[in-house]
C-alpha cells in the first residue's frame, strides 16, 4: 500500500508478553485508542514510525507525477482541479507527519531518513505519467487503491493515526471520482482519445495491484501488525476488493483490463485474475523503477533549494521576538 | 545548519457557533504564519470560521498514569446527574 513491506517480528504469545505488555494488548483488544504519551511497547511505537513515515512521504512524493501536469492540463477547469487535488496530497502528507511526530520523531529525521533513501514511499510514484489519460488512470486507480486500505484504517489502533485517516478519507473520494471523470471524457471521446485511456489502464493496472504489496496471508510480519490494529486487512483480501470494485468500471468505459485470465469466479464471488510481475516490484522498491532518481532528487532538490527560505523564516521570528521583548521592557 | 521550525497546535472553531477544536498540529516559523499554515492544511473546505494557534511546548497535559486519580473520582458521584433524582409524573415537565 502506501506502506509496503513494513515488517515485524512474530506475535508473543500472552505468556511470553511482559504485564505491561498484557494489558496494552487486552486494551487493544477491547477497542480502546492509543494516545501518545501513554505506555506502548517499543516495536509498536517503531513500527509505527515506519509505517505512518512512509505513507506520509508516498503523500509527498505523491504529488511529483502529478504535478507533471498541472502546467499542461487540457483546460482551465481541469488545471483548478488538479491543483486542488496535489495540494490536497500535500496536506495529506502533513496530517500523517504531524500524526508520526507524536510518536517521538522529529520532522527533519524523517525527512532526512526519506532524502538518505533510509525510508521509502509506495512503489507506484516510481512510474511515470506520460499524457493526460494518466493522470485519469492515477486518480482512478491509484487514489481508488489508496482509499482501500485507508477506509479500515480509520479504526486504527493509533488515535492520532487514525485520526489523520479519518480527515484523509473524507478528501479522497474526490481524487478517485475526478480521476474516473477524466476516464469517461477519454473513453467516449475521439479513438484516439479512447486509445489514450486504453494505454494508460494497460500501463498502471499491475502497479496499482502491486501497491498492496506482496501476499501476505501467511506472514508472521503482518499477524503483529494485525494484532495491534495498524494493519487491518491482508493484502490479498484488499487487492481482491479493489479488483472486484474496479473491472465493472473499466468495463463501464468499454476499456479491457490488460489481464487475459481475468475471470468472474461465481464460487467465490469474486474475479480471478493475474498476479503482478513480483520481480519488478522488488527491482522498484530497490531504487531501479523508470523514476526513482528523478522523484527522490526533486525531493532532495526542493528541499535544498528551500533552506534560506527556512532559515529567513526563522531569522525574521527571532528577529520580531527580540523586538517585542526589548519594547516591552523600554515600555516598563 | 538549518534548525526545524517549533511545532504549533492548531484549533478551529466551525460554522455553528461551536468552541474551538484541536484538529491537529503543523510546523511554522511564527504565529502568523502558524495560521496562515493552518488556513491552507486545515480549512481546505470551509471547515472553519476562526483560527488559534498555540505553540505545543506552551500546552501542559494531564498525565495518562494519572487518570485513574484524576477522573476516577466522578464515577460515584451519580447525584450529579438529574437522572438521579425522580419526579412523580403528576409533577409534569422539570
Amino acid at each position: 500500500m502506501y506502506a509496503q513491506m513494513v515488517t515485524t517480528d512474530a506475535v508473543k504469545s500472552a505468556g511470553e508478553m511482559s504485564p505491561e505488555e498484557r494489558a496494552f494488548q487486552e486494551r487493544i483488544d477491547r477497542g480502546e485508542r492509543i494516545e501518545p504519551k501513554e505506555w506502548m511497547p517499543d516495536a509498536y511505537r517503531k513500527t509505527l514510525i515506519r509505517q505512518i513515515g512512509q505513507h506520509a512521504h508516498s503523500e509527498i512524493v505523491g504529488q511529483l507525477p502529478e504535478g507533471n501536469w498541472i502546467t499542461r492540463a487540457p483546460t482551465l477547469e481541469r488545471k483548478a482541479i488538479l491543483l486542488a487535488k496535489v495540494q490536497d496530497e500535500a496536506g495529506h502528507g502533513l496530517y500523517l507527519y504531524s500524526a508520526a511526530e507524536t510518536l517521538g520523531v522529529s520532522r527533519d529525521e524523517l525527512l532526512e531518513k526519506l532524502h538518505t533513501g533510509r525510508m521509502k514511499y509506495s512503489s507506484i510514484f516510481n512510474y511515470p505519467t506520460l499524457n493526460w489519460a494518466d493522470i485519469g488512470a492515477v486518480g482512478w486507480l491509484v487514489d481508488g487503491a489508496a482509499i482501500m486500505n485507508q477506509v479500515p484504517l480509520q479504526k486504527t489502533s493509533y488515535g492520532p493515526y487514525s485520526r489523520a485517516m479519518v480527515r484523509i478519507c473524507k478528501e479522497e473520494s474526490f481524487h478517485q471520482r475526478q480521476g474516473y471523470d477524466i476516464m469517461m471524457k477519454m473513453s467516449f471521446g475521439t479513438p484516439e482519445q479512447k486509445a489514450m485511456a486504453q494505454d494508460a489502464l494497460n500501463r498502471f493496472w499491475y502497479p496499482s495491484l502491486m501497491m498492496f504489496g506482496p501476499s501476505d496471508k501467511d506472514s508472521v510480519h503482518s499477524a503483529q501488525s494485525m494484532a495491534w490494529k495498524i494493519k487491518i486487512n491482508t493484502n490479498d483480501e484488499l487487492r481482491q476488493k479493489f479488483v472486484d470494485q474496479t473491472v465493472p468500471q473499466a468495463e463501464y468505459l468499454g476499456l479491457t483490463v490488460p489481464d487475459e485470465h481475468l475471470k468472474w469466479n461465481e464460487e467465490k464471488g469474486g474475479y480471478d485474475y493475474s498476479q503482478p510481475d513480483w520481480d519488478e516490484f522488488f527491482d522498484v522498491l530497490a531504487g531501479n523503477g523508470p523514476c526513482n532518481k528523478e522523484r527522490l532528487g526533486a525531493r532532495v532538490k526542493a528541499w535544498e533549494d528551500g533552506a534560506w527560505f527556512r532559515d529567513a523564516l526563522t531569522a525574521h521570528a527571532e528577529k520580531t521576538a527580540r523586538r517585542r521583548a526589548a519594547s516591552r521592557v523600554a515600555a516598563e | 545548519m538549518s534548525s526545524e521550525w517549533p511545532l504549533w497546535e492548531v484549533f478551529i472553531r466551525g460554522q455553528h457557533g461551536l468552541n474551538h477544536r484541536h484538529v491537529g498540529s503543523l510546523h511554522a516559523p511564527d504565529a502568523e504564519m502558524a495560521i496562515l499554515n493552518a488556513r491552507d492544511v486545515y480549512t481546505r473546505r470551509n471547515e472553519g470560521v476562526s483560527i488559534w494557534v498555540v505553540k505545543s511546548q506552551d500546552i501542559a497535559a494531564s498525565s495518562p498514569s494519572d487518570k485513574g486519580p484524576l477522573f476516577e473520582p466522578s464515577n460515584d458521584k451519580v447525584y450529579r446527574h438529574p437522572t438521579f433524582f425522580p419526579i412523580p409524573d403528576e409533577v409534569g415537565h422539570m
